[in-house]
């Protein structure tokens, strides 16, 4: 009856996957326009990555930037001294991007420029980056870091990734499910395990090393963990019951999880050190979906002890436990933000699963998201964005909307049905 | 402890509920509708096999049964319409002392974890029902699949009322 376990593990890139590619849907109303401009190379073949225009779509996907077109771009400059003001006070550029590449023993050297074309001056000098021919959308990404932190003032976070699962359908059934790893741009996608059993809810250890998820692969639910450099994994869990919702606290040491092995849903901890489980939640309400608060302290979870759905807060030391959501019927699936500031949640409004952001000072929530069937947000690491999975033209598909929902960007896939997003941490 | 008990007592206080509730009427037949043909209108089972529903065999009660109970929305309450269905497995298991998998599911709306958490709670309902119909408890082994093995892939409550069950299997 129960069909044969497969599994693989795949460490290095498997160019066979499809990438996720994105459709922009909505920007902020004064978008910054930048010309980010063809990168100068001398070499006698194209390089295979067109790293300028991968900055561009990274400033354009932020919703902040509204890149120049290049047809509209009169010159083309890629040293400083041939950099003309004019030329893109002209075409209403406020920020102009040169660069240029080289190769040298086998590596790329890439030196940037930044220019405020308003105050014609320079706000970056001379950005140095370097990699491997492997590491050409990595050096994209890191141009793309410094530029938008120059000019926005916030981090960027467009040299993190994504963990998603994507899921299959053969003869009306789904069996084959795939935990995926790919840039936050949704390219190079890679296949960390496949099973013919659910896999679901990946998350990140907070080092960006290890990451945690629910294999049915045992025919039952259990919690693994698994390295993501070395592909080594490891069975935390293996009790009776659910075993799910794996969690890392901020500072890594515990693993917060829903287990029912005493009858009912409970929140447990597992210390990863000393591998003891302690308790959390008492309750014969399903309690589940725990995640941490900003500074480990407590944790909040989704509880239907009040007869339906709300997301709760408990503080570990004492144990005390508060409801935190009053708005609606269905909450569910909180996370906070690392301010600590924000809560999202899966939120129902007449019928439809959106994804909704409370603030904890006020308990004002907003609805960020106009899609339905909304679940699983992951907040970006510099909490600009957050990932979500919807359904689009009858598949499952993941979609970005940014914390002010005034940006926002879907990510399709063109095989499976994609769900379950798991934003990583800065990796440095 | 305290809780352990109060759950007990609630599981027990609920399936006494249900068994109470089922002796009146059967309003709530195919309300998500989904069961209303395996079992509507089907009433207390008696000893010609009609009470047992969906098959053709009429003759010695070893007919196949329907092997799926369906749950309203965000609910693990069974309903009365799945009453006979229960009982009619109740007593096979009984008398034959096979071991039997509850597979509990939901539909696509909402989270997926509470929804792992909302598909046990419907699998525990159903093997509540069983033990206090004389099944032992240890030949009923519960699981969980949330949404993760929807019957029906779409999307809307034709579907939807068909993926929120427990699958009765042995």
């Amino acid at each position: 009856m129960r069909k044969l376990l497969t599994l693989l593990f795949c460490c290095l890139v498997s160019p066979a996957f499809a990438q996720l590619t994105i459709e922009i849907t909505q920007g902020v109303d004064n978008p910054t326009r930048i010309a980010v401009v063809p990168m100068g190379w001398s070499g006698s073949t194209p390089l295979p990555e067109d790293i300028a225009q991968i900055v561009a779509a990274d400033l354009q996907r932020s919703g902040q930037f509204d890149p120049v077109p290049r047809t509209s771009m009169l010159s083309f400059p890629s040293r400083p001294a041939d950099v003309f003001y004019r030329d893109w006070r002209g075409i209403n550029a406020e920020y102009l991007l040169i660069s240029s590449i080289e190769q040298r023993n086998g590596r790329y050297f890439v030196r940037y420029d930044v220019f405020d074309v308003l105050a014609q001056r320079k706000v970056i000098s001379a950005g140095k980056v370097d990699g491997s021919p492997e590491q050409l959308r990595d050096i994209a990404h890191h141009i793309s870091d410094k530029v938008y932190e120059k000019i926005t003032g916030i981090r960027g976070a467009f040299s993190t990734q994504v963990l998603y699962v994507e899921a299959f359908q053969n003869q009306g059934q789904l069996d084959n499910f795939r935990l995926m790893l790919a840039d936050a741009d949704g390219a190079r996608a890679r296949l960390l395990l496949e099973s013919d059993q659910p896999l679901l809810s990946p998350t990140w250890s907070p080092d960006g090393r290890e990451i945690a998820y629910v294999s049915f692969e045992t025919t039952r639910p259990a919690i693994f963990k698994q390295n993501l450099a070395t592909g080594q994994r490891e069975q935390l869990t293996n009790f009776t019951g659910l075993n799910g919702a794996p969690t890392f606290s901020p500072d890594g040491n515990r693993l917060a999880m829903v287990l029912s092995k005493d009858g009912n849903p409970e929140i447990y901890t597992l210390d990863l050190r000393t591998r003891q489980f302690s308790r959390v939640t008492n309750h014969y309400a399903i309690d589940t979906e725990p995640s941490w608060t900003a500074d480990g302290e407590g944790v909040i979870f989704t509880s239907n002890r009040g007869g339906k759905p709300q997301i709760y807060k408990v503080t570990l030391a004492s144990g005390r436990v508060e409801r935190l959501t009053f708005d609606g019927e269905y909450n569910a699936r909180g996370r906070v933000s690392k301010d600590g500031k924000t809560l999202v949640m899966v939120h129902q409004r007449q019928g439809v699963f959106h994804i909704a952001a409370q603030d904890l000072a006020t308990g004002t929530l907003r609805i960020l998201t106009e899609t339905n069937l909304d679940e699983s947000p992951t907040i970006a690491p510099n909490g600009a964005m957050l990932l979500y999975a919807t359904r689009f033209g009858g598949k499952g598909i993941l979609a970005a909307v940014s914390l002010d929902a005034g940006t926002k960007y879907r990510l399709p896939s063109k095989q499976g049905d994609v769900r379950e997003p798991a934003w990583s941490p800065f990796f440095n | 402890m305290i809780t352990k008990a109060m759950k007990q007592g609630l599981s027990f206080v609920f399936v006494m509920a249900f068994l109470v509730g089922c002796s009146s009427t059967d309003t709530k037949t195919g309300a998500d509708g989904s069961n209303a043909d395996a079992n509507g209108g089907v009433t207390t089972g008696t000893a010609d096999g009609g009470a047992l529903g969906s098959s053709n065999g009429m003759d010695d009660g070893m007919e196949e049964l329907d092997k799926v109970i369906y749950f309203d929305f965000d609910q693990a309450v069974l309903l009365p319409s799945a009453r006979s269905l229960l009982l009619a497995h109740s007593e096979r298991l009984r008398n034959s002392g096979a071991s039997a998998r509850l597979e509990g599911h939901a539909d696509e709306r909402g989270s997926r974890e509470y929804n792992m958490a909302l598909g046990e709670r419907r699998a525990n309902a159903v093997r509540d029902f069983m033990v206090l119909q004389g099944v032992s408890r240890s030949n009923l082994e519960v699981i969980s699949y949330g949404e993760e093995r929807p019957l029906n892939l779409g999307s809307g409550e034709s579907s939807w009322s068909k993926n929120r069950r427990v699958e009765i299997d042995y």
